[in-house]
């Protein structure tokens, strides 16, 4: 398309399942997850790109889904938290941060998991400085980091991530 | 946060972007979206028409000449840390790229965006000041070149005009006695200020971030009392702010610059 348009049908894959809608130039891709297609796992934290709780893998890259817009995604293939358990059974990393107790409050639980998934999917025995760095972009106000970052480990070295 | 409308446009060439920017005014080029999309949530910005440049495989090349490094401005800033050209050639430029916020926003967030943006707190414009980038402008009429000292104009402003695009950047093979050095808010947080610098010929050119609207360029000799002595001559009047005075600025800027020098050195 290569005249301006205000709105667009566009096609997606969010976890192996296809959609198409209608949508806005001006719709961020976390709304459109969120209130379109119902997916609520993936959070709005900050909405100034900082605190990492929307994050999600467009084509297997972690992005943050406050500062992409839906219309951009058209032709995707998108990996929400919802798609780590498919089954109901437990991802290795969710599972790991059940063990671990990685969460509190669990707000920015989603985007944790899914910077975790970006990390171990390319890097799969990451040294603990590897894992702070990988999850940097995700802002978690209680729990100090120490639990997720052992927990992220864990799943590592399960495996399974 | 929801957007103001705005329209929406995908071109799959760099001239049909290029005429996109020319032909609608308010029409603005939509690269990682890092620094823009949180802008327009704040209405400080409001384009009419965004031309998104993600479908711009053209733009995306990173490759090396007799002329030194050719990176397309689309070019993201992972793709800088992960580069083997830009390992080889000016390894700086992936050094600098990996500090950059986190790796979310490197996946997306482009080298032609950081420049382009010039925040005086970016990592990236003393960075190309520093290594004596060119700058390739499209427009209209055809394609002109800029070099890095008169690409930055003032805060958020570089030589590309409306309805012009940069489509690349070419950084000249240097010896790689290149450094940077930055105090920032927390790890790889903002920059407060920053130094970038290249040792070539016994000069060590150093260009000095977040101390003025534009990149602050100075040629000396390398050795540490001359780089204090080119920092106090170049009377800079910083700002202030809650995170530095200007005094306290002035003064990380003579810091930095010796140690991006010494790691040009070392």
């Amino acid at each position: 398309m290569t005249e301006p348009i205000r709105s667009q049908l566009i096609a997606v894959e969010v976890n192996g399942e296809r959609h198409e809608r209608d949508v806005e130039a001006r719709r961020l891709l976390v709304h459109f997850l969120r209130d379109d297609l119902d997916l609520t796992g993936t959070h709005v934290g900050c909405d100034t790109g900082n605190c990492g709780a929307c994050t999600v893998l467009v084509d297997g890259v972690a992005i943050k889904s406050c500062m992409m817009l839906a219309v951009q995604a058209d032709g995707s293939s998108i990996q929400t938290v919802e798609g780590l358990a498919p089954d109901g059974e437990l991802h290795p990393l969710q599972q790991a941060f059940t063990s671990f107790h990685a969460l509190q409050c669990g707000y920015c639980t989603p985007g944790m998991l899914m910077s975790a998934k970006h990390l171990l999917d390319h890097n799969p025995e990451p040294t603990e400085a590897e894992i702070r760095r990988a999850i940097q972009g995700n802002i978690c106000r209680c729990t100090g980091y120490v639990n997720i970052v052992e927990a992220i480990a864990a799943a590592a070295k399960g495996g399974g991530a | 946060m929801l957007l103001a409308e705005v329209e929406y446009a995908r071109p799959t060439s760099v001239d049909d972007a290029v005429r996109l920017l020319g032909a609608h005014d308010g029409a603005r080029p939509l690269a990682g979206g890092q620094t823009l999309t949180n802008v327009m949530k704040a209405r400080a910005a409001a384009p009419d028409v965004l031309v998104d440049l993600n479908k711009l495989e053209e733009l995306r090349a990173i490759s090396r000449s007799s002329d030194g490094l050719e990176l397309g401005a689309m070019v993201t800033l992972a793709e800088l840390v992960r580069s083997s050209e830009v390992a080889e050639a000016r390894p700086i430029l992936a050094e600098v790229a990996a500090k950059i916020a986190d790796v979310q926003v490197r996946n997306r967030g482009t080298i032609g965006g950081n420049i382009c943006s010039n925040d005086p707190t970016n990592h990236l414009p003393p960075v190309v000041s520093a290594l004596g980038a060119t700058m390739t402008v499209r427009g209209a009429d055809g394609e002109r070149t800029v070099p890095v000292d008169e690409f930055f104009l003032g805060v958020y402003m570089t030589a590309v005009a409306p309805g012009e695009l940069l489509t690349s950047i070419t950084v000249p093979a240097g010896s790689g006695a290149d450094g940077f050095a930055s105090i920032p808010i927390g790890r790889d947080g903002t920059c407060i200020v920053n130094a970038a610098a290249s040792i070539a010929d016994g000069q060590a050119r150093i260009a000095l971030g977040c101390v003025a609207a534009t990149p602050v360029l100075l040629t000396t000799a390398p050795e540490e009392a001359a780089v204090r002595e080119a920092v106090r001559g170049a009377n800079l009047d910083p700002p202030s702010d809650v995170h530095a005075s200007a005094e306290y600025r002035r003064h990380l800027a003579e810091i930095v610059a010796v140690r991006a020098v010494q790691e040009a050195a070392s």
